[in-house]
């Protein structure tokens, strides 16, 4: 088989294949059961053959070309000429001005293709050509010469006699890597301990903060609600907070308030005063990776989170039912003040949302829930 | 269509004859051209590439399709960087859409509003970006597909193959992820918030992670001026350098070709660049251009205002990454929640696994791919003619089953849509698909060996028996039989042209006195070598040919032989009277009956 590799000598190897007909090798004759007939006859194109044919697809290219500067008017005067309210309500409801313009510079453009395309495939040459591959690798020759060259340079460049210049070479653009990479120090806050403490383990919860209506801030009585009935609320302190602040904080105070029948709810020993008459404040913000979740399930209690369907049991202490997540919901403490609307006791007692390496969740244990 | 070129004794033709006399064209082009030649050189540079050879295969417009969508996106992309603010400041909307005048949001999102409403073309700019993205993936993947299942990875393509492998990295999955988190509207926050969780996933470094991208908690107000500079700067230059490498690795190599007579590892059959390959590939990049402008006008994507702004309390159902994630987000569905406490530390497996873990483990799997399948045949020689898959089975099987997983995993991305689609319990459908990631693979991976290896037989039956006519002939005494059509030699020769490897024996360890040697084939290898090749079907020697084509020739039925893999199916025959080239179809009992009606 030494034969066909392509290694060192291609035409000999080509020659070999092109005489294989005549008195084959054992080799060749093993490797190719069937003798190489040649690249194969084909018939003339119909557009060769016929000149009427070869006419008419002529015609068609030239059409094709002169109707791109007629599309491209045409993308022109709507631009200028279609009024931007403009609707296509059949079938597409979209902009009119928009469509249009899709539509005409798209088969402007299409119409040089199908040309180009049609050119090629019908008028030009459609003889196939052979070409012979060179050898991807270098003679030995060649090879030699360059190690030749090399060693010119090494032996010129006197770093084999004074060998530290290249090691210490290397290694002073090395150590370059060490003040590249202390610029990046800054790129965000470090997350110590304290850092966390003030970022991602708290919230903008504490005692007596309303909980309110997140869309209207409106604070809520627990006459507001009835059994079964979920809504979602925000602390009353994230009206004041602006820009960044506003939707960082609100990407972890988010939660929502459920009201349950007191009979159906099974309450953890230490949170019998986290609750008002059967309604219960979880975190909005999934254990898993931190979408808001939001699909309530009356009847059987379970809140299911619409990015990765891990469901909750918002009964029995916000447990992991199903899915992905592996933690409980945070619950927050709450009561009411004395104006008889709902208030938080505290900050919720564990960082709310997804997990992150230094949580120590243990510390968070409780019997009833998932950690 | 093609016409064989006229055979010279060298097979070759002559990128330009000298003899040949300038024509009208060239002549009034001779200024320009010599001016040009005087400063760069360009006579020398276009002798050796303008008549350059490329074959013909419609598969190998995968990649020109992924090339062309990649420009597209530049020449969209710059459009769009006029109108974008990269900005998290928080503004009130003032433009033209109705529904959301006055409400609050981020600069970013009102200028994607007022590029999709208030700027004419905007929209049908932002929606050719969106939907050139999506053929850009989707074209690498099948591109991918192809040059594997095929073998055009294998020696001397192992570089242009890991070039590949890092564009889809690099250009599949984080420009990708940047680009649609940038109009900051809800869908796009909620794969910010995605992304975010996945981060701090990571063990060690995961909250150190989360704290430099963000540059603080989440959302902060800098990842999007920084997602916009990875999206439009970094990213870009990358997939350009490397877009480049693999361009050049390909005008180096020549491009590989499909068996076929007159194609061997020696050369290369096809049209030259000037004009065919000029008019065929510069004609389907305007194709591939028209058709993303109509697709930019006529198909609706990405609505970024149906939503509104981003909002971290809100959320819809059915909210799912771009298809090309939708298999990591398939993976982190079907996941169970499974986290770990060791020393006051929390390990998120139930993210950092399907989420980092399998993206690392399918383009460490490609990368080295290649490198395995060398050390399984051995093979140093270099190849250019491309394998048909079913003449190597392991490997065809090995790529349906790895597509097959990612199948499983992309159908769990949806798990929501098929319950409510099928009305069927979103729970079964995610413990089915709990199962289904490992059982699916293999069930497809010795499905498809044995289907290539029935191709196998049966292109062995074809080649000692000929096609079957379809014409049915019914001799003197009631039995019927077939006329067999006899291949072509060009036919003959492109199902005969491939290599076959045989299992490697493992060599002795120790010779005679026990000193250790070190055997070319370790126990190990033969083991893998024989699990690899040890079903494939023999293609016919040439004797066998022979001694087929004799005993067709003399009227006998060519079923006797062995190789073929149909060692049962002359018995049931009765040997009539001698026809020419006849297979019989009827069992002998068969044809009694029917004599006796």
């Amino acid at each position: 088989m030494s034969e066909l590799k392509v290694h060192g000598q291609p035409p000999a190897a080509t020659d070999e294949i092109a005489t294989l007909g005549a008195n084959p090798s054992v080799e060749i004759a093993e490797r190719f059961p069937v003798t190489d007939p040649g690249v194969e006859e084909e018939p003339p194109r119909y557009t060769d053959s016929n000149d009427a044919a070869g006419n008419r697809v002529y015609h068609r290219i030239v059409t094709l070309f002169a109707m791109v500067p007629v599309m491209a008017i045409a993308f022109v005067v709507v631009y200028f000429a279609v009024p931007r309210d403009l609707t296509i309500d059949f079938l597409l409801n979209a902009n009119a001005q928009h469509v249009l313009l899709g539509l005409t510079l798209g088969l402007a453009i299409l119409f040089i293709g199908i040309g180009a395309e049609s050119w090629a495939r019908n008028l030009m040459s459609d003889i196939e050509h052979t070409e012979q591959r060179h050898p991807i690798a270098s003679s030995e020759e060649t090879r030699e010469k360059a190690v030749e060259v090399v060693q010119a340079g090494i032996d010129d460049s006197n770093i084999t006699r004074r060998k530290l210049i290249g090691a210490s070479l290397l290694g002073a653009i090395g150590i370059l890597v060490v003040p590249a990479l202390v610029t990046l120090a800054d790129l965000g806050p470090w997350p110590t301990k304290s850092m966390r403490a003030k970022t991602i383990e708290r919230t903008i919860w504490a005692e007596g903060v309303r909980l309110v209506n997140d869309v209207t801030y409106a604070p809520i009585k627990p006459e507001d609600l009835e059994i079964g009935q979920l809504v979602n609320a925000e602390p009353a302190t994230l009206e004041a907070l602006e820009g960044t602040e506003f939707i960082t904080e609100k990407a972890k105070a988010a939660i929502i308030i459920v009201r349950m029948a007191p009979a159906a709810i099974q309450i953890p020993a230490g949170r019998e005063d986290w609750q008002v008459g059967g309604i219960l404040s979880y975190s909005k913000i999934c254990t898993h990776v931190g979408c808001p979740i939001s699909l309530w399930e009356q009847q059987t209690h379970h809140l299911l989170c619409p990015c990765h369907q891990s469901t909750f049991d918002l009964a029995n202490a916000g447990k992991v039912l199903f899915g992905p997540a592996a933690r409980s919901l945070p619950q927050l403490p709450i009561t009411v003040d004395s104006e008889g609307y709902l208030i938080a006791r505290s900050d919720f007692t564990r960082p709310v949302g997804p997990s992150y390496f230094e949580r120590n969740s243990p510390e968070y244990y409780d019997e009833r829930e998932n950690i | 269509m093609a016409k064989p070129a006229p055979l010279s004794s060298e097979r070759t033709v002559e990128a330009e004859p000298q003899s040949e006399p300038v024509g009208p064209l060239l002549k009034k082009a001779a200024g320009p051209a010599k001016w040009a030649d005087d400063r760069v050189g360009a006579a020398g540079l276009g002798k050796g590439l303008l008549r350059k050879i490329f074959p013909d295969h419609w598969s190998f417009l995968l990649g020109e399709i992924v090339l062309y969508s990649f420009i597209i996106l530049l020449i969209t992309g710059v459009f769009l960087t006029f109108w974008y603010k990269p900005s998290m400041s928080e503004i009130e909307y003032e433009g033209s859409y109705q529904l959301l005048k006055g409400l609050h949001m981020s600069e970013a999102f009102a200028s994607t509003l007022a590029l999709s409403f208030d700027i004419r073309g905007g929209l049908l700019m932002r929606q050719m970006h969106h939907w050139a993205a999506m053929l850009f993936v989707a074209g690498m993947f099948a591109h991918m597909l192809r040059v594997f299942f095929t073998g055009a990875f294998r020696k001397p393509r192992e570089l242009n193959w890991l070039i590949g492998v890092g564009l889809l990295a690099i250009g599949g999955t984080i420009e990708g992820f940047a680009g649609y988190s940038l109009p900051d509207d809800l869908l796009s926050g909620t794969g910010l918030r995605f992304v975010d969780g996945l981060i701090r996933s990571v063990p060690i470094i995961g909250t150190w992670a989360e704290f430099f991208v963000f540059a603080g908690q989440y959302p902060g107000d800098l990842i999007i001026p920084r997602l916009y500079m990875v999206h439009i700067l970094l990213i870009p230059g990358i997939l350009l350098g490397l877009i480049s490498a693999h361009m050049a690795l390909l005008v180096y190599h020549k491009h590989t070709q499909y068996p076929g007579p007159g194609r061997n590892d020696q050369n290369v059959v096809g049209y030259p660049l000037f004009p065919v390959y000029m008019a065929k590939a510069g004609g389907f990049f305007f194709i591939v251009f028209g058709i993303i402008t109509l697709m930019g006008g006529l198909m609706q994507i990405n609505p970024i205002w149906t939503y509104g702004a981003y909002n971290p309390a809100q959320v819809t159902a059915g909210s799912q990454p771009d298809w090309y994630m939708g298999w990591i987000e398939g993976a982190i569905r079907i996941m169970p929640g499974w986290e770990s406490y060791i020393f006051g530390t929390t390990w998120s497996w139930n993210i950092f696994l399907p989420g980092v873990g399998l993206l690392t483990a399918l383009f460490g799997v490609l990368a080295i791919y290649p490198f395995i399948e060398a050390w399984v045949t051995g093979d140093k020689e270099e190849h250019h003619v491309l394998d048909r898959p079913r003449n190597v089975p392991t490997r065809t099987a090995f790529g349906v089953a790895a597509m097959t997983c990612y199948a499983m995993f992309w159908l769990g991305g949806g798990n929501d849509i098929i319950a409510v689609k099928f009305n069927v319990s979103l729970n079964a459908v995610t413990y089915v698909l709990r199962v289904a990631v490992f059982v699916a693979p293999v069930l497809a991976f010795i499905i498809t060996k044995r289907i290539c290896i029935s191709l196998q037989r049966a292109d062995a039956h074809r080649l000692l028996h000929g096609s079957e006519s379809g014409v049915i002939e019914r001799s003197a005494i009631g039995g019927y039989s077939e006329h067999d059509v006899p291949l072509s030699p060009e036919e003959a020769f492109t199902l005969t042209e491939h290599k076959e490897y045989i299992p490697v024996e493992a060599g002795p360890e120790t010779d005679e006195t026990g000193v250790k040697l070190r055997p070319e084939a370790t126990k190990r290898r033969a083991m893998v070598s024989k699990w690899w090749f040890g079903d494939n079907i023999a293609k016919p020697t040439r004797a066998e040919l022979e001694l087929a084509a004799s005993h067709h020739g003399n009227g006998h039925n060519g079923d006797a032989h062995s190789g073929d893999g149909h060692t049962g199916d002359g018995d049931g025959h009765i040997d009539h009277a001698p026809s020419n080239g006849r297979r019989e179809i009827e069992s002998s009992d068969r044809v009694d009956e029917d004599a006796l009606r």
